[in-house]
């Protein structure tokens, strides 16, 4: 029972229906949320005994690295179930995630040395947080372009799905360096075992701003995942009546 | 509301932070439709084609 809905989002007319009702319920509350968190995080959290204002970077730069993050395992497992059931749906999910994800990868590094300036006194440091998650982009990045440079769409979604799974050995590293390695970065204040060790004014507008990303992110991965069906099953005859075509008979052939 | 802009000294580093975010947030968005759209007229002129083929 609990599988049926999983089955009928393998459903390509299903999911590319369902998706298109689907992407406005988590668009407009990702912008109420990122609203609500801004608000606080600019306005309302006082600013931090030791990082002064500095410290607000953290409501733009934790919601990115935790998207690139986030995204990245979005991917994979996607183009996992893809490698194993062949459902073109999964493959379309994966294919989506990879833009989305190297640009918040990218983001989460530039707001990162941003921070890092001043808190630091250096824009980079070869230490361990920050290359692991360069790593991360340079994974997203030949995800792409391995994905460009295979001409048939079904053997760069198998190709690329493999490069996907196996990267994801990377997104522990990421995680658990700061604990590990004697790095830079602190620690984990939220994602941790126990209290999160931000005051609730603070730590509020930082969990409203990372809910509303991950809506976000999921308006967006259901808005290109239609597309990327499209593309993959290009003479079905759902696409004609999803897209109000009138085709002839010989259409469905 | 000066005092809010210049963030304690950190202008110059909490700002550009919020700009690049922005604009990563918004081109998200208009890739995202962009690709769409594209896949829905690609896909209209391939059912248009296979009409005309049937």
């Amino acid at each position: 029972m609990a599988w049926v809905w999983f089955h009928r989002f393998g459903s390509p007319p299903y999911f590319y229906r369902v998706a298109g009702l689907l992407a406005p319920w988590f668009a407009w509350p990702a912008a109420l949320l990122c609203a609500a968190g801004l608000v606080g995080g600019l306005g309302l959290a006082p600013a931090d005994y030791q990082q002064g204002d500095g410290f607000r970077i953290i409501y733009v730069h934790a919601p990115a690295a935790w998207l690139s993050l986030m995204v990245y395992v979005v991917m994979a497992s996607s183009a996992a179930v893809g490698l194993i059931w062949r459902m073109t749906v999964a493959y379309a999910v994966a294919a989506s995630c990879a833009a989305i994800g190297a640009s918040f990868t990218a983001l989460a590094l530039a707001t990162g040395m941003l921070w890092g300036r001043p808190m630091w006194g250096t824009y980079w440091e070869w230490d361990p947080r920050l290359t692991s998650e360069l790593l991360l982009l340079f994974l997203y990045l030949g995800y792409m372009g391995l994905r460009n440079a295979i001409d048939d769409i079904g053997r760069a979604d198998r190709a690329s799905a493999v490069l996907a799974t196996v990267g994801v050995v990377n997104v522990p590293i990421i995680h658990y360096s700061v604990i590990w390695w004697n790095s830079l970065h602190q620690a984990p204040s939220v994602m941790r075992f126990g209290q999160p060790t931000m005051p609730a004014a603070m730590l509020v507008p930082l969990l409203l701003m990372l809910a509303g990303f991950t809506a976000y992110f999921v308006a967006l991965l259901l808005t290109r995942a239609r597309g990327e069906l499209l593309r993959r099953e290009r003479n079905a005859r759902w696409i004609a009546d999803a897209l109000g075509v009138a085709t002839g008979k010989g259409s469905a052939c | 509301m000066l005092k809010f802009l210049l963030m304690g000294g950190y202008a110059r580093y909490v700002w550009p932070c919020y700009g690049l975010t922005a604009l990563v947030v918004g081109l998200n968005i208009h890739w995202a439709r962009a690709a769409l759209r594209a896949a829905q007229a690609e896909a209209r002129r391939r059912m248009a084609s296979l009409k005309a083929a049937s």
